[in-house]
């Protein structure tokens, strides 16, 4: 194993599909033994950027190190030290889990004896079913046995493409708790994920958008540093609230998220100048309250100030 | 075990849970033996002929007794001179003989002079030249020469397939298009399937060479193909009766490597497409088609028109089915078919050289 601090170093990459950039100067750098979240919609480039790192696509420009190894020159090389889960589901549906396992151990030149310590924790829960073909098993079954598969070989960095895409609540939980089991053994992890609740289960976070970063920090930093006063905000009209926000002065941003409308406030904004002016409208059960922001407000405000 | 070894087991678990192909890859060829084999062939069986005789006389009786116990005809029975039109145009009969009022007369003079005036007369239905063209000819030999037996001009004989059956042709030209479709269409859409399902992401990414996988996956499919030989040919001696007058060993060595010919056609085709249907349309548009029309399975070679004829040289199993009749039903040696065997192993070679350069370790 390299012993340079890194696990992974992008440096500027780009990459275009015919017209479409889907990544523009991408740098970003993992520390070894983190778990880095890269958190953005559908057509971020969160795939192009995975399919890059582990060597499947060619970048246009710029260079990046996985494992201390360039990721044009030494590809073989980097093919046999990382684990890759692509977004897809990616088994062989015809063949049972114990198959499909024993063929990936295969395929890496390990048996699944040698290594099943680091995959015991997730392998042992779909190990009762191992006789059952991968295509009839549950969405949370076929992550852990996608993830078993690749971790089998006990990679130095782990590259999970959307893992939680298509899993259920309490399985997508577990899912991260696993990730961080497998952190204590040393592994450095890439994640990507477009639900930004998960932000939060990241050590670091890469938000990204339309093949650049917003911004790169731990997600609590990234919500400390949020400047500007939050407020969420809700009626019986939830619509019409939401016209009426938007024609407001003093409001920089609103928009839906859940129960409460939340609001970005100018200065000078009076949250109840802004109740009595809502009630004056006819607005019902108007209620005001700060809130903390999230993930997802960091996203929302530095997407906002992009655009201006 | 080996690691290769386990791949092929891993290909070999794709193919045996997917009953339907396994069905049709082991039951297609024995189908297709049968079916050209018994069913459908171009011979002239059942044709339905009838006789014109104005005069009834023992010289026509031993004719038309002659003419009904022949296994190619049908014997409807005698009609009059004016239902000739009828009888043609509602297709109860195929010929019809008309033999001359004093034929006993033509015949005796014919005996005697060696020469005369034209004793009967063959009307064909020749809306199928097939039928009409061989009915007349087995109409000749059946009435005429025999009443001529000693003066034939010319003497023809039926080499390597006396009877003419049509079975001997088809045979040859059922294995090179089989040797194709399990060879090359199957295992490209087994490749391609794994790009579909992103799984081809996954091996990718691993120490393993593709190529190692590539190889992997084309095993079972050369075994299946080699117990398709074997069937095939089984079949073709004892149930159709072919010859098989050739070297054993030379039809086996050329049959192999028609099959990495096919093999590495499948291979080519799996770097173009993305798809499996595309991979499947491919193979249909340009393998099947071209096999059936211009291998000379179908058509001969020889009647093509001239813009065809180099097309259907680049076709591999007009050289294969070529070779495979002169083996199997000329018995003809190695070195005749050395030509077919060189050209058959030069496209080998052009298209797995083809194929591995197309073949590419990433995604692009």
């Amino acid at each position: 194993m390299d012993n340079s601090a890194l696990a992974i170093e992008v440096k500027d990459i780009s990459k275009s599909y015919d017209k479409v950039k889907a990544l523009d100067h991408v740098s970003l750098n993992v520390q070894r033994g983190e778990i880095f979240g890269l958190i953005g919609p559908d057509g971020a480039g969160k795939t192009t950027l995975f399919k890059i790192l582990v060597t499947l696509l060619n970048a246009d420009e710029g260079s990046a190190l996985v494992d201390g190894l360039d990721i044009a020159k030494d590809y073989r090389a980097i093919r046999s030290r990382v684990g890759y889960m692509p977004g897809k589901f990616s088994l062989y549906p015809d063949l049972t889990i114990e198959e499909n396992m024993e063929f990936f151990a295969t395929l890496f030149g390990v048996t699944v004896e040698q290594n099943y310590d680091l995959v015991a924790p997730i392998y042992k829960q779909i190990e009762p079913f191992k006789k059952r073909r991968a295509g009839r098993l549950s969405g949370g079954m076929k992550q852990k046995l996608a993830l078993s598969c690749a971790l089998i070989h006990k990679p130095s960095v782990l590259f999970l493409d959307e893992p939680t895409t298509g899993v259920d609540a309490v399985s997508r939980s577990e899912f991260w708790d696993m990730l961080h089991n497998l952190r204590e053994q040393g592994l450095s992890i890439l994640v990507s994920t477009p639900y930004m609740d998960e932000a939060s289960r990241c050590d670091r976070i890469a938000l990204c958008n339309t093949g650049h970063i917003l911004d790169i920090d731990s997600p609590q930093h990234m919500v400390e540093k949020f400047d500007g006063n939050l407020y969420g905000i809700k009626a019986r009209d939830m619509y019409g609230l939401l016209k009426a926000l938007r024609n407001d002065d003093y409001i920089a941003n609103c928009y839906t998220a859940g129960e409460y409308h939340h609001l970005l406030a100018k200065s000078g904004f009076d949250p109840d100048r802004l109740k009595q002016d809502l009630v004056a409208h006819s607005h019902s059960n108007v209620e005001i309250k700060s809130i903390i922001p999230d993930i997802e407000d960091v996203f929302i405000k530095l997407l906002s100030n992009e655009q201006h | 075990m080996s690691s290769f070894l386990k791949f092929v087991k891993k290909e070999t678990l794709h193919i045996l849970r997917d009953n339907r192909t396994m069905l049709i890859a082991l039951l297609m060829p024995v189908v297709q033996i049968l079916l050209f084999g018994f069913a459908i062939s171009t011979e002239v069986n059942n044709v339905n002929v009838a006789v014109v005789a104005p005069k009834w006389d023992e010289q026509i009786r031993q004719s038309v007794n002659r003419l009904s116990a022949n296994p190619y005809f049908t014997y409807i029975g005698h009609i009059t001179e004016n239902d000739i039109d009828q009888y043609l145009r509602s297709g109860k009969v195929d010929a019809i003989v008309v033999f001359a009022h004093d034929f006993d007369k033509l015949i005796t003079q014919w005996k005697q002079n060696g020469n005369g005036k034209a004793a009967m007369q063959f009307i064909m239905d020749a809306s199928n030249t097939n039928t009409a063209q061989a009915g007349a000819g087995y109409l000749n030999n059946i009435l005429a020469d025999e009443l001529m037996q000693s003066n034939n001009l010319v003497e023809t004989h039926m080499l390597f397939n006396p009877q003419m059956k049509s079975a001997f042709n088809f045979v040859p030209g059922i294995m090179g298009m089989i040797f194709i479709l399990i060879c090359a269409m199957l295992t490209s859409v087994a490749i391609v399937r794994e790009k579909e399902t992103g799984t081809m992401d996954v091996l990718l990414v691993s120490p393993v060479r593709p190529l190692t996988i590539i190889l992997a996956k084309m095993t079972p499919y050369f075994i299946l193909s080699c117990i398709n030989l074997t069937t095939i040919l089984l079949l073709a001696r004892f149930v159709l009766g072919i010859p098989m007058s050739g070297n054993l060993g030379s039809i086996i060595v050329v049959s192999l490597v028609y099959l990495a010919l096919s093999l590495s056609l499948g291979l080519l085709i799996s770097t173009i497409a993305k798809q499996q249907i595309v991979a499947l349309l491919i193979s249909a548009a340009v393998m099947i088609m071209p096999i059936v029309m211009l291998s000379g399975m179908l058509f001969p070679v020889e009647n093509m028109p001239a813009v065809l004829k180099p097309v259907s040289a680049i076709v591999p199993a007009r050289w294969y089915i070529d070779a495979m009749r002169k083996l199997l039903i000329q018995g003809a040696s190695f070195g005749l078919i050395l030509k077919d065997f060189l050209i058959l192993v030069g496209m080998t070679i052009a298209l797995l050289a083809i194929a591995l350069k197309k073949f590419n370790d990433k995604l692009e």
